[in-house]
């Protein structure tokens, strides 16, 4: 297409400019030009703050650098590095056991509360503001909460176990109880989040489908299995890809909460990378480990994509 | 005219509730009261007698109300001048990104343009991106600025906020194409075109930005932990992480102050509820 098509499509020809006609190199290339100029400042913070960054990031992982003096090109040894690192590996694991964790999780319950909710009920509209509320709260105050609801001597969780003459637990001084923790802790923010994505995609399902389905005489079960879950598969497919960049991404409540311990035991990836940055100021190595998580983040999405497309469910 | 009764406030069902409902609403409610449960314990932790926390016994319900703990919290740290970073920064934010972005959404919505569609594919692309990655040299670029421990290091790198240009986009694409054109027809310039024509048409759309930058800026914490180093340009999330830090038994305080964090979130929550809600919907976005 060409640029005076273009402009003709646009309705700008020469014979309809009305009262405004303007003449010079202004007025002939305005129309051309304005998009880029409106578009400017986010493309201006966008490649000083993104692009400039990730192309930054990527140049340094081929180098050693305390950013003191001149980057060394060392070549692929960051990468060789994180190949035998047992740390990476293990904060790696650590990023897949939350999001495999929080993001099924998160998303059923988000479904089950949407599909409650989604009737005639007392008091519905106080129930989806008490449920979504959590989702307001900061990452660090929820840390703090909770860090305080499990805490192993005084949280109120043990309190309970104990009155109830049960052993209490170690919440966030035992590595086997540390992660489980954090998860619930996380199910508290996404659940409403989740849910009030639900209550959208419900609200777009037309009643008659149900209506029919009742003259069929078709279970509640059935019902669901054959006109609402496959209906919110789009939802479903929304859901599941922001939920797994969240938790890949997951920082300050874990930082907060656990501090990435005890031990070793809830370093995540990004934490550990935030740490050999800032911490062990090793730039080369946190930019490898940091584009390694950058493409593992692209894979799953496109993956996710492509078996959405696959199951003849486009989104 | 109908008696009052004491359940006038619960909605009047057309139909009665069956046993299913009945079953689901209690299901909600034990729900709702679960998740409720924290906000609610970090009240009764706030207001209680401090050697109450941990002598041992243990109630849902507090006692005594020390209304001065908050005081106590309060003084710990200078948390006014969190609160005056913290709205600076979250108001600043919302004026510049909010303007930007709406600009920006418009634009991918109603011009064609050469390289439309791979630039706004490379924006919401870099959601993607873990921020750990790009820290370092972005913190490289606001040194080299002059802006750490500014307000501009932390509003400045996220002002372009990728969500927000797609949320304004989906919304632009509905304004009817003929009301633009007539606006040129009548000579207007093409940002007059935007400012005194679409602008007063997307009153939700910039109430649901406004919200969400106000909301992400307020709750930020990575980032601003990085570009603030000095307490005295501290957030109030970097305060109350610092709290923390300092003062890890002092509970009443801690929770006190985190309390009293998320009361303007819950201001704007009770009074734009509707604009949450719609802009969750509508894109699926936190």
């Amino acid at each position: 297409m060409t640029t005076s098509q273009r402009l003709r499509e646009d309705g700008n020809t020469p014979g309809n400019r009305g009262k405004g006609h303007k003449t010079g190199w202004w007025a002939r290339n305005e129309r051309l030009l304005v998009p880029y100029i409106f578009i400017s400042p986010n493309i201006i913070i966008f490649a000083a703050f993104m692009l400039f960054p990730i192309l930054f990031a990527f140049y340094m992982s081929f180098h050693e650098w305390s950013l003191i003096g001149v980057p060394q090109f060392n070549g692929l040894d960051n990468y060789v590095r994180m190949v035998h690192d047992e740390l990476f590996w293990q904060s790696l694991g650590h990023t897949v056991v939350f999001t495999a964790g929080t993001v099924p999780t998160s998303i059923a319950l988000g479904l089950a509360a949407a599909m409650l909710l989604n009737r005639e009920l007392p008091a519905r509209g106080l129930l989806r503001s008490v449920i979504f509320l959590p989702v307001i709260v900061s990452g660090v105050v929820t840390a703090l909460v909770a860090a305080w609801i499990f805490n192993d001597n005084y949280g109120v969780i043990n309190s309970l176990l104990k009155a109830a003459g049960l052993e209490p637990i170690l919440w966030l001084s035992s590595p086997t109880w540390a992660m489980p923790s954090i998860i619930i802790t996380t199910l508290w923010i996404r659940i409403g989040f989740c849910m009030v994505v639900y209550l959208a995609g419900l609200q777009g399902i037309p009643s008659e489908y149900y209506d029919a389905a009742q003259v069929d005489g078709a279970s509640g079960w059935r019902q669901f299995r054959h006109i609402t879950w496959p209906l919110l598969a789009p939802t479903t497919f929304l859901l599941l890809v922001i939920n797994v960049i969240f938790s890949f991404h997951v920082f300050d409540l874990i930082y907060v909460m656990t501090g990435g311990g005890p031990g070793f035991s809830t370093t995540v990836l990004v934490q550990y990378i935030y740490e050999s940055a800032f911490a062990s100021r090793e730039m080369g190595y946190a930019s490898a480990m940091g584009i390694v998580l950058y493409l593992l983040i692209v894979v799953l999405t496109v993956f996710q994509w492509r078996v959405s497309r696959q199951g003849g469910e486009g989104v | 005219m109908a008696r009052s009764t004491p359940f006038d406030w619960l909605p009047k069902s057309r139909r009665k509730m069956n046993t299913r409902d009945v079953v689901s609403w209690l299901l909600l409610v034990a729900f709702a009261a679960v998740l409720f449960f924290p906000i609610y314990w970090m009240f009764v932790t706030a207001v209680r007698p401090k050697d109450a926390l941990f002598n041992g016994e243990f109630d849902l319900w507090p006692s005594q109300l020390m209304w001065s703990n908050f005081a106590e919290g309060w003084n710990r740290l200078p948390f006014g001048q969190f609160y005056i970073n913290s709205f600076a920064i979250a108001i600043i934010a919302v004026i510049v990104t909010v303007f930007i972005n709406l600009l920006c959404g418009y634009t991918f919505a109603k011009y064609k343009f050469p390289g439309r569609n791979i630039i706004f594919l490379l924006l919401i692309s870099t959601l993607m991106i873990p921020i750990q990655v790009i820290m370092v040299p972005e913190f490289l670029l606001i040194t080299k600025l002059g802006w750490v421990n500014t307000y501009w290091g932390v509003i400045a790198p996220r002002a372009a906020e990728a969500f927000g240009i797609f949320m304004v986009r989906q919304f632009m694409l509905a304004i009817p194409d003929e009301l633009i054109e007539a606006g040129r027809l009548d000579g207007a310039g093409e940002f007059a075109i935007f400012w005194k024509i679409v602008l007063p048409l997307s009153w939700p759309v910039i109430a649901v930005l406004t919200i969400f930058t106000f909301m992400w800026r307020w709750n930020d914490f990575v980032w601003p932990l990085v570009a603030l180093q000095q307490q005295d340009a501290f957030t109030v999330p970097l305060g109350l992480n610092l709290l923390k830090g300092q003062y890890y038994t002092e509970w009443t305080s801690i929770m006190g102050m985190g309390l009293v964090s998320i009361i303007p979130m819950l201001i704007v929550f009770i009074f734009f509820q509707r604009y949450f809600i719609q802009g969750i919907a509508n894109t699926g976005l936190k």
